[in-house]
């Protein structure tokens, strides 16, 4: 029970850290030490699959997807400015993390806990992969369609825009201005 | 506490249930043993674990040692030079002498440099790299650690070097590193793709992630000569071609060194590194190499089998060292021959060339798998079949990427 | 077909490693201070005072301190004090002789200017190359007695500069001592007719006009 303390407690701070941090990227790269700890309460579990599945996916992929997504947005090196709090804001913050508590706490209450199981089973790649494959295929397909349409909207919107600016901006000098998004403001990069 | 956590970290070498063990093939696990005993009982789980780490740190530690000098020696001979050969006898305390220097060399840090990340960077990248040694299957008897999910485990202690390369190039604070980093990332993601495409055929047919099993299901010989080794399949030479050419791109290796071409690019993201932490980021990738040679021969060459039924008295760890060793040699060899490809060039093969032909690779290990399920005629039609698949989309994709890019011809200013 | 190059380029280098071991002459390393290639003979660095004489170097040099190379030098790196006394020099004629004579290699930048405007044949360029010093305020500022190297030297290392140079300055040395002789005979001359007619008109004085084609040291007076 120590252990499983230890993680949560590891997973908590982390994601509060992120969460507080005005730096976005140092808040990703604690973000990345949050998705170690899930990673390390699957592998307590004794799915070692998904856990090692989670390390090379989150620690190896996701993390370089938001780091990118923070680089190539504007004002990426600035620290996110703190805006004064309104009362739209409160009430949309209560709301979504009400709802968001809400679901989680129907899925808690609603699953039945097994006492003690003691060991896994002993699960190898055949049966993950049929189950995958037969049971599991329509998500697996879902998933799939949702990768390739996310896929195929970053090609149409990293290609319409620079032809946008071919067409639109004859300057050359302009269009550069334009492509780049506003870098020339801060001098530390 | 008994959660299964635990036996994760606890697993001891794999005393697999191996027929007449000889004593050399025992040597290593005797000599572990005998020194844990020294030990009072309960200090002994300790100093199995800590024995396993030490012996993995020195075996390896030296290996990257010589392997620098080996490379330089051989880079020399193969372009008609001598190598490095003041150091001591032939040049071999080159690397002794390198350490030394990279020791004591000033640590310089930008002043706008992020203090912390710029630490962290090679720390991690280092210990990332030598966290993939861990499930490598050494010997019949010797690997550090069993896992079931070893081949995910090795490439999820890969996947943080992208992490610290990303760290290196961001808190330098020079636009240069960071561009550089940002190349070298999209270098690594585009050959992971093809990478963890050819290990997926040997996952599929072997039916476990396990590499000691992997190694044991190419065990066995036709006739007692030719072993049953993956590379020895038409699906299987393609994949070892195919993962041979992703693991020079994701350790940076020559003709894909562009992420650190030291000429054009000063070190790339590495430029605000010196002293010590170049060293480690150097070492780290020479780890890298040394562990994706090691998958490689685990995945593709029989690990530590012999290669023939009359040379299995020669202890398996001598094996798996012996083709590690020819597999880095190659790719020395590699290194000396081929020209650092652009970074066009290099985003090219990988997409054009490498990903389409690793997913035909992997219909073809299915229908090899099938094909010998079926066994009788289809086991012996499958060979032609198999071959026509490999080599065939090979020669249309080759063509076509190499399409338009004929010899160039040089214009010259009138 | 895609790879044929690369395995092209596999066998080049395979060749290159065996043969490596097998020819030695394919090899293109010089093992430098063990091995040295021969230096080319208008190869020039840092300049060397040219001594007659290797057994006194400081007794024979040529130089006589005019200073011309000093005032040339562009860096400004040679430093000469002239002698307050005279000696004799290799030819036994008594010359000023430099004191002090000091060349600062590490501003030195071997332009060769010292030895163009040298009208006594008495600086020369060197082919040292192997200068590296511990201490560039002391070891790098070469002495009179550093400096001095034999003619013998000049000869080994540029045969054919040295052989012109020595036909030249033999040369001058036969023109300047027939021309003291005939100096010597027309004062004797001149006296002989200075005595002998008293009272007739002075004579031309054409025995010390200077002769046009060679810078050469002033005769003995």
């Amino acid at each position: 029970m120590l252990s499983l303390s230890l993680i949560a407690a590891l997973i908590l701070t982390s994601a509060a850290v992120a969460l507080s941090l005005r730096n976005l990227i140092h808040s990703a790269l604690v973000l990345i030490v949050t998705w170690l700890g899930v990673s390390a309460f699957y592998l307590w579990a004794g799915a070692e699959f998904v856990g090692f599945a989670q390390i090379l996916l989150y620690v190896g992929a996701i993390s370089m997807v938001v780091l990118f997504a923070v680089l190539l947005t504007r004002r990426s090196m600035d620290e996110a400015r703190v805006q004064p709090s309104s009362l739209r804001r409160v009430i949309a913050a209560v709301l979504a993390g009400g709802a968001l508590a809400g679901v989680l706490a129907g899925a808690v209450l609603s699953t039945r806990f097994l006492p003690g199981a003691g060991r896994p089973p002993e699960i190898n790649v055949r049966q993950i992969g049929l189950q995958l494959m037969g049971p599991h295929a329509a998500s697996l397909l879902l998933v799939g369609v949702l990768l390739t349409v996310a896929l195929i909207g970053a090609t149409v919107i990293a290609s319409s825009f620079e032809r946008d600016d071919v067409s639109s901006d004859p300057d050359p000098r302009a269009r550069s201005r334009g492509r780049l998004p506003s870098n020339s403001g801060d001098s530390h990069v | 506490m008994t959660s299964p956590a635990l036996s994760l970290f606890n697993a001891p070498f794999a005393a697999l249930a191996i027929p007449g063990p000889t004593f050399l093939e025992r040597a290593p696990l005797e000599l572990r043993d005998w020194f844990v005993h020294l030990f009072p009982a309960p200090a002994q789980w300790l100093v199995h674990h800590l024995i396993t780490i030490v012996a993995v740190l020195a075996v390896f530690g030296l290996f990257f040692a010589f392997l620098t000098i080996a490379e330089r020696k051989l880079l020399g001979r193969l372009q008609n030079r001598l190598g490095p050969n003041r150091t001591g006898p032939f040049g071999f305390m080159q690397p002794f002498a390198d350490a030394i220097k990279a020791l004591t060399k000033e640590d310089v840090v930008p002043a706008a440099a992020d203090k912390l990340l710029h630490f962290l960077a090679p720390v991690i990248v280092c210990s990332f790299a030598l966290m993939t040694f861990a499930v490598l299957p050494f010997g019949r008897h010797l690997i550090p650690l069993e896992l079931d999910a070893a081949v995910l485990y090795f490439f999820a202690a890969g996947a943080a070097t992208e992490l610290a390369i990303f760290m290196a190039g961001w808190s330098s604070r020079n636009k240069y590193s960071l561009l550089a980093a940002m190349r070298a990332l999209a270098q690594l993601i585009s050959y992971e793709l093809p990478l963890l495409l050819t290990v997926v055929p040997v996952v599929m047919l072997t039916g476990t992630l396990s590499t000691q099993n992997i190694v044991l299901a190419q065990g066995g010989w036709w006739h007692g000569v030719i072993p049953h080794w993956h590379v020895f399949t038409p699906w299987g030479f393609a994949g070892f071609l195919i993962f041979l050419v992703a693991a020079l791109a994701e350790t940076n290796r020559s003709p894909f060194d562009s992420p650190e071409a030291e000429s054009e690019l000063i070190a790339g993201h590495l430029t605000e590194y010196s002293g010590f932490k170049y060293a480690l980021f150097f070492m780290a990738e020479y780890f890298g190499m040394t562990a994706l040679c090691g998958l490689g021969v685990t995945l593709f060459l029989g690990g530590w089998q012999a290669p023939s039924v009359y040379l299995q008295f020669i202890p398996s760890y001598v094996w798996f060292g012996l083709k590690l060793i020819a597999m880095i040699l190659l790719l020395i060899w590699i290194r000396g021959t081929l020209l650092r490809l652009r970074i066009d060039q290099l985003m090219r093969l990988s997409w054009k060339l490498l990903v389409p032909l690793a997913l035909i690779n992997l219909l073809n290990a299915a229908f090899w798998f099938q094909a010998g399920e079926l066994g009788g005629a289809f086991a012996i039609a499958r060979w032609p079949v198999s071959i026509g698949l490999a080599v065939l989309p090979f020669i249309a994709f080759g063509r076509r990427l190499g399409r338009g890019l004929g010899p160039r011809t040089y214009r010259y200013a009138p | 077909m895609l790879g044929s190059g690369i395995l092209k380029g596999l066998a080049v280098t395979a060749k290159n490693f065996v043969g490596s071991y097998r020819s030695p002459e394919r090899m293109v390393t010089v093992e430098y201070p063990e091995q040295r290639l021969p230096i080319p003979e208008a190869y020039r660095n840092f300049p060397f005072l040219v001594t007659e004489n290797a057994e006194d170097p400081m007794g024979t040099l040529r130089c006589v301190a005019c200073q011309i190379c000093e005032k040339e030098c562009p860096p400004q790196c040679i430093y000469i004090e002239k002698s307050k006394d005279k000696k004799p020099d290799a030819t036994g004629k008594m010359q000023i002789y430099p004191a002090v004579f000091e060349i600062d290699t590490s501003v030195c930048m071997s332009c060769q200017i010292c030895v163009e405007v040298c009208p006594f044949d008495a600086i020369k360029m060197d082919q040292v190359f192997e200068i590296a010093a511990g201490d560039r305020f002391t070891d790098l500022l070469l002495k009179r007695e550093q400096l001095a190297k034999p003619n013998s030297y000049f000869h080994q290392i540029r045969p054919t500069e040295a052989e012109e140079v020595d036909t030249r300055l033999a040369a001058e040395r036969k023109a300047a001592e027939e021309k003291a002789k005939a100096a010597a005979a027309a004062a004797a001359a001149k006296a002989a007719a200075a005595k002998a007619a008293a009272t007739a008109a002075p004579t031309t004085k054409t025995a010390d006009a200077p002769s046009a084609d060679a810078p050469k040291p002033p005769p003995a007076a």
